[in-house]
């Protein structure tokens, strides 16, 4: 078995120790940086969140190997960089105003940084100039808005249209998910994705990042 | 601590038993089988030819609940242990011997072919919350004369578990005992390892037919478990009290408790039963009645009471189709069955008074009897005290979600159902397609058979199999038994 597939396969199975290891390994071995991360990280990944979704694995399996590739990210980064490839976002997170309820909001901060994302947690009854000033203070690429009553659900319309004003929105991505959430909604109030649940925020962050 | 309920204090059970007596030794048991009136007979019952009444004595009682075995166990067909039928412990059956099976595609509710049997085994061999198969339907496209023995046959040839059956003749036990020795090899491997457990009713009130009764002397002259299936019928062929009609259902089975021990002491069985409350509006035996499921409980307790492992027809329900009724009639019975510790529970997949079988119902109940299981296995400490160091941990952390503590328990703790049952929330349930209950059930159902593994007997013991089942089908005028493969 080639260096990239021991590599991958510690990724899946969560073994954060092996894959800085092996990381190293194929660095000294001369692989291209990109080249592990897609193939051995990426390619990785992709296995964990299909058997994730066919109910092979579960949530902490799937954290497991989000931490076990990030050990691996911290050895690839700075070659990355180097050869001018990024591979990190910043994602700030929080339940908007009026709202106390924030338990899906701090699921999908665990799963956002085992997956390798800073992530600004603004925690609970954020309001729409807070979400704003923090993306820009700290140069975000993603809002990531949670709201368990359709009460608050409104205030998300507000913090898009916040940005506009401010001539920011472009430079943003805006997530949305809560229970009364759904994916009409966040096109109506012209947020860029619902996510349904932790994992798919990832999902959705890893498209926005890459896209970035 | 494993939870239980009790719905008899044991000076009642000590009561219903004693009048129970009185009725076997005062009343008496009609008895249509010569043999059995002969065996009776020969220890002491007085026996009146005439009327084919058998009056038991205290002493045929006594001795027959002293021979009985406490417990015993089931072996698939490989010859490993299944089931364990002792103590507190909880097995799960599907229903038997329905006569329709409801068709998923039509919704209609039709007789079943040899094919929907096979289908039926295949599925049974991947649901590993079902210990035992049992013969589920009745095929109609066999003669009828080898519906019994035919069911067994395909049990055998696709699914490995043990099999809860039963013969509609007498002479069909002939080649269902001879389907078990070709499996078992010996009468003394069959009678060590018992791969079958024969279900033999009693007719209400205090009957025994030639049928029943000779199938009774026939398992135990070689050591087939026999459950004992009196069916009383509150109101109607046995006391409207729920205490009236447990103490027919007690006379009834020790009837048959004592006809196996006589023939043949230490022979297994089962304190079984299909008591029913009769539904006086529908004229209907409703098996999803909360007083049947209490009569299912109390009989249970009593046959504990005597030192007897215990089986019920609960867990099982009267809708007509895989709706909210089958649903909560299902789970209530094997709730309940549960809680009261009986060993084999019969009925998974079952609809409609016990004649209607679906697949798509015994995939969901797979699910129940997961959970129920989970239920009885009760909650326990798991390296919880002291409690100081995991809350440390969950605030340094922030939370458990991959913790050492998490990971090594998560599987024991919390059982995480199959595709059939929906946890997802309502946006990804919408994704993946809003599909309903049925749906999802009739894909699962799919995809186990599509898995199926052939059995693990050799090509020797399959082709004595079918060799048998041929020859006992030519002997009922069929040429050649319907296309299974």
């Amino acid at each position: 078995m080639d260096t990239l597939q021991q590599l991958s396969e510690n990724m899946q199975k969560g073994n954060a120790d092996q894959v800085a290891r092996l990381t190293q390994q194929a660095i000294d071995e001369g692989c291209e940086p990109k080249t592990i991360l897609d193939d051995a990280l990426v390619g990785g990944m992709a296995v964990v969140g299909y058997k994730f979704k066919k109910h092979e694995i579960f949530l902490p399996h799937v954290l497991l190997a989000a931490k076990a590739m990030h050990a691996g990210m911290d050895l690839l980064k700075p070659l990355l960089v180097k050869d001018g490839i990024p591979t990190i976002g910043k994602v700030v997170t929080g339940t908007v105003q009026g709202d106390q309820h924030d338990i899906g909001k701090n699921l999908v901060g665990i799963m956002l940084k085992g997956a390798g994302f800073e992530v600004v947690d603004l925690g609970r009854d954020v309001s729409p100039e807070k979400f704003l000033d923090a993306a820009v203070s700290e140069k975000a690429i993603v809002i990531g808005m949670s709201a368990l009553l359709t009460t608050t659900m409104p205030v998300m319309r507000k913090v898009i249209a916040l940005a506009h004003e401010r001539n920011v929105r472009d430079q943003l991505k805006f997530i949305v998910g809560g229970a009364p959430m759904s994916k009409e909604y966040a096109q109506k109030i012209g947020a860029d994705a619902y996510c349904y649940d932790a994992v798919s925020a990832v999902e959705c962050v890893k498209r926005f990042i890459g896209a970035h | 601590m494993r939870p239980t309920v009790r719905f008899l204090s044991d000076q009642l059970i000590e009561q219903i038993i004693a009048e129970a007596r009185e009725l076997l030794c005062k009343l008496g048991v009609e008895i249509h089988n010569d043999a059995v009136l002969a065996l009776l007979g020969d220890h002491s019952a007085r026996i009146d030819n005439a009327t084919k009444r058998a009056y038991f004595t205290p002493d045929i009682i006594d001795r027959s609940l002293q021979a009985a075995p406490d417990s015993f166990r089931l072996y698939d067909s490989l010859g490993n242990e299944a089931v364990d039928l002792s103590d507190m412990n909880v097995n799960f059956t599907p229903g038997s011997s329905a006569i329709n099976i409801l068709d998923h595609e039509s919704q209609h509710s039709r007789r079943p072919t040899s094919k929907d049997y096979v289908k039926y085994t295949k599925l049974m061999a991947s649901l590993e919350h079902i210990a035992s198969q049992s013969t589920a339907m009745v095929p109609a496209d066999v003669h009828e004369m080898i519906s019994d023995s035919y069911r067994l046959y395909l049990s055998l040839m696709f699914c490995e578990k043990p099999v809860v059956t039963g013969a509609f003749t007498i002479e069909a036990f002939e080649i269902m005992k001879e389907l078990q020795l070709a499996v078992r090899g010996s009468e003394k491997e069959l009678a060590e390892c018992p791969l079958t457990i024969f279900s033999c009713c009693p007719t209400a009130p205090l009957k025994w037919s030639n049928v029943t009764s000779q199938n009774v002397i026939d398992c135990a002259r070689y050591s087939i478990p026999v459950e004992y299936i009196s069916m009383p019928l509150s109101g109607f062929m046995a006391p409207i009290t729920l205490v009236g009609s447990l103490v027919q259902h007690t006379a009834e089975t020790l009837s048959g408790l004592a006809i196996s021990q006589l023939s043949n002491p230490g022979s297994p069985v089962l304190y079984g039963g299909s008591p029913a409350v009769f539904d006086v509006r529908y004229e209907t035996t409703p098996m999803g009645d909360i007083g049947t499921m209490m009569m299912d409980c109390a009989y249970s307790e009593i046959g504990k009471h005597l030192g007897l492992p215990t089986q019920a027809y609960i867990g099982l329900s009267d809708a007509k189709l895989l709706d909210a009724q089958a649903g909560f009639e299902t789970s209530m019975g094997a709730t309940l069955a549960a809680l009261s510790g009986i060993n084999n529970i019969a009925g998974p997949g079952m609809l409609d008074f016990e004649s209607c079988f679906s697949l798509e119902k015994l995939v969901l109940d797979n699910e129940i009897c997961a959970m129920v299981k989970r239920m009885v296995a009760g909650i326990e400490p798991k390296e919880d005290f002291p409690s100081l160091p995991r809350f440390e941990e969950l605030l340094r952390e922030e939370h458990l979600l991959i913790s050492e503590h998490t990971m090594k328990y998560l599987k024991e703790e919390v059982y995480l159902p199959g595709p059939t049952i929906d946890r997802a929330n309502r946006s990804r349930w919408q994704e993946e397609g809003s599909r309903t209950l049925g749906a999802r059930a009739a894909e699962q159902v799919e995809a186990l058979v599509t898995q199926h593994q052939p059995v693990g007997l050799s090509e020797t013991v399959l082709g004595d199999l079918t060799s048998l089942m041929e020859t006992e089908a030519r002997r009922h005028g069929m040429s050649r038994l319907p296309e299974i493969r």
